[in-house]
């Protein structure tokens, strides 16, 4: 039997529209074999927990640099609990200082990329914490 | 015809010194590396000698400064007579919070105003609307009405500091609260100067804050432009952005083709609704990146000069001076600054600041080393002042004018970056123009691919980064950064509900359909935007009221 691809939707939720690092992200799952839904600019949390349901993903990479993700992140978590997608990872790269890393991932964050992570060790860590499917 | 191969002195001196002195060293000390290549992955040689300057004129391609066609500088006494304008990009929190920073940077010796909006602002949304939520006073100062602009330039006289605002989509709204606040302090709009962004194509290539469809975006552009030129002549309704587009990943030579070509795509577009070209072209002026390649940077400076004044004279036959004199504003690169170890960043910032410097830029932007973690803190915003106030005063290179020029790897690259940008205005032309490049996604296509041989470089290594990819640290000490909280918005929400109670709601429709109709009509609508302005409509009643007409943009898929 075929491995089921791991599928990432990289979602760019608030205002922002620096989509450069999104974009990177992207391209770099695609190229290490992974399928990848790029949401666009602007949606609203919903609009990202709706898309994520209907795509069946395993983790949703959520990349903020406008300084809105203690307001954003937490609701992305909730929407997708709230559909039960319990295991799907929610991870979150951009301008994020310290002080919020520990909040954000006891709010249910998988883990933060800080500018300057390398695209391989986003790969390793959805390879190594993504669910494997029954 | 047999092909006959014509050796010149200096390339046979050259092919001299490779055999004679060159080879016997490489073969006992092979060099470090097998390509050397710039931070846009150009690859460099090892040597430039008075053989790669052979094809250039002096008198045609170099000159000196003050004379076409500009490459070492629009003044024949450089910074001998003033220096750059030192014009930190500033705006946080509330209006009030902003106007003490701005008071404090002016203080400390700084001569001009650069206003940065938060997001809401900039895509035209007031801090109340849900979409606000979690932005408001984070990436820049909210202004969402008259009654923020008055609190935000509160004591600062707009007739003798120059203001340069930063926004886009919206502008021509926030260029009305501008006008509108100087005037209630009495100044002469014709005495007014400052510069507006105001360049919606960059937006659509790189930093995607639109609001309408493309095509009445440069419309709005164009009713600043002839707005402007009538009533205030000083000032400058447009920055055309190289900044944002580096940013977003592209190479150097595509910064300045993209840029330039924007340029163009404005002359055109201010001649066809019959602009006269010497009345508004002097006016418009440029932004560029200062990125980490030192001689890369200082060769793009030049040759933007060189581009413009070729194509203003040969496109559009002018002769006037000041329409063939590139002026430009610098910012160091953001995107270079790093989370790590972020002290690294003052080092970076000097040295691309003194590349602007050596390029011959007309006012500087230095970044604060915290500015990769937060907005900056008053202690990093002010050693980034103090960095330009060292080369300025303390280096000697404002000494000299164009100290750099006449060397031969600068005016080699020089000349380089002007073939690079002129392949791309070739291909850009024959898509019929940059608003039609841009419907095809050509320009963004471009700087993604970029941006993704870049990071591919980084992780090979091939590109270093300190303290990311090299010399990194296992347990750094922290930093400490500005924190925005919720309480701004809050305080922002207030003046909004208080200045929709005290205004003639009467007076706001009636300013706001006219506004609607002056766009249906298709006539200049900066009149109504400024009388809507003065009946204290906000700014995303505005926008909507254009909304309404222009419809929105959406991004499709490129």
């Amino acid at each position: 039997m075929n491995e089921r691809k791991i599928r990432v939707l990289v979602a760019k939720p608030g205002l922002d529209g620096h989509d450069r690092g999104a974009k990177v992200i992207a391209r770099a799952l695609r190229d290490a074999g992974m399928e990848v839904i790029y949401t666009g600019l602007r949606q609203t949390p919903e609009m990202i927990a709706a898309a994520a349901l209907q795509e069946d993903v395993d983790a949703v990479g959520v990349s903020i640099l406008s300084g809105a993700h203690n307001t954003l992140c937490p609701r992305i978590v909730q929407l997708l609990r709230d559909q039960g997608m319990d295991d799907c990872l929610v991870l979150l790269g951009g301008i994020v200082p310290q002080d919020d890393i520990a909040k954000l991932k006891q709010q249910g964050v998988a883990e933060i990329f800080l500018p300057g992570t390398s695209t391989e060790n986003i790969v390793k860590f959805l390879r190594e914490n993504v669910k494997p499917r029954e | 015809m047999p092909e006959t191969k014509v050796t010149s002195p200096a390339q046979e001196a050259l092919e001299e010194w490779e055999r004679d002195t060159l080879q016997p060293v490489l073969e006992k000390h092979p060099e470090r590396k097998s390509s050397f290549q710039t931070v846009s992955l150009e690859e460099t040689n090892r040597l430039y000698s008075p053989a790669d300057v052979e094809p250039l004129d002096f008198e045609r391609d170099i000159s000196f400064p003050g004379n076409f066609p500009y490459t070492r500088g629009i003044h024949p006494t450089g910074y001998r007579g003033k220096l750059w304008t030192m014009r930190q990009f500033a705006g946080f929190s509330t209006p009030e919070e902003t106007n003490a920073r701005f008071k404090y940077l002016l203080a400390q010796g700084q001569n001009g105003l650069s206003v940065a909006y938060d997001l809401p602002t900039l895509m035209g949304y007031d801090a109340d609307s849900p979409l606000s939520e979690g932005e408001v006073g984070k990436c820049g100062v909210a202004v969402s009405s008259l009654a923020d602009m008055e609190v935000l330039f509160d004591k600062i006289p707009l007739e003798h500091v120059t203001v340069s605002q930063t926004i886009n989509a919206p502008a021509s709204v926030l260029l009305a609260m501008y006008l509108v606040v100087a005037e209630k302090q009495g100044a002469d709009w014709k005495k007014i100067s400052g510069t507006l962004q105001n360049d919606i194509l960059k937006e659509y290539i790189a930093q995607k804050e639109w609001i309408y469809p493309i095509r009445p975006a440069m419309k709005l552009v164009i009713d600043t432009f002839e707005f402007c030129t009538q009533q205030v002549p000083r000032y400058n309704p447009v920055s055309v952005s190289g900044y944002h587009i580096r940013e977003a990943g592209a190479t150097a030579v595509q910064e300045l083709a993209f840029t330039l070509r924007d340029g163009l795509e404005y002359v055109e577009w201010g001649i066809r609704a019959g602009l006269e070209l010497d009345e508004f072209v002097p006016r418009i002026s440029f932004f560029f990146n200062a990125h980490n390649d030192f001689f890369e940077e200082v060769a793009k400076y030049r040759a933007a000069r060189r581009i413009w004044a070729r194509e203003m004279r040969d496109r559009f036959g002018s002769t006037n001076e000041r329409t063939l004199k590139l002026r430009f504003h610098t910012q160091t690169a953001g995107v270079s600054l790093t989370v790590q170890q972020p002290l690294n960043n003052i080092v970076r910032v000097a040295i691309q600041a003194l590349a602007g410097v050596l390029g011959g830029t007309q006012s500087l932007h230095t970044d604060a080393y915290d500015e990769a973690l937060a907005l900056p803190t008053d202690r990093a915003a002010l050693i980034a002042l103090r960095t330009q106030q060292i080369i300025a005063e303390e280096t000697g290179v404002a000494n000299t004018v164009d100290p750099l020029g006449g060397s031969y790897y600068v005016e080699s690259l020089t000349q380089k970056m002007e073939e690079g940008a002129r392949d791309y205005f070739r291909r850009i032309d024959a898509m019929g123009g940059m608003v039609e490049a841009i419907e095809k996604g050509f320009p963004q296509r471009e700087l993604q691919d970029s941006a993704y041989q870049y990071q591919k470089a980084v992780e090979r290594g091939e590109q270093v980064i300190v303290g990311v990819n090299k010399y990194a640290m296992e347990d750094e000490p922290a930093v400490s950064t500005l924190v925005i909280d919720e309480s701004v918005r809050e305080h922002q929400v207030n003046r909004l509900q208080q200045t929709r109670a005290r205004r003639d709601g009467g007076a706001v429709s009636n300013a706001l359909e006219k506004l609607r109709r002056a766009a249906q009509n298709d006539e200049n609508t900066m009149p109504a935007t400024i009388e809507a302005v003065r009946a204290y409509a906000t700014l995303g009643e505005i926008c909507s009221a254009l909304r309404d007409v222009y419809g929105i943009y959406e991004e499709p898929a490129f």
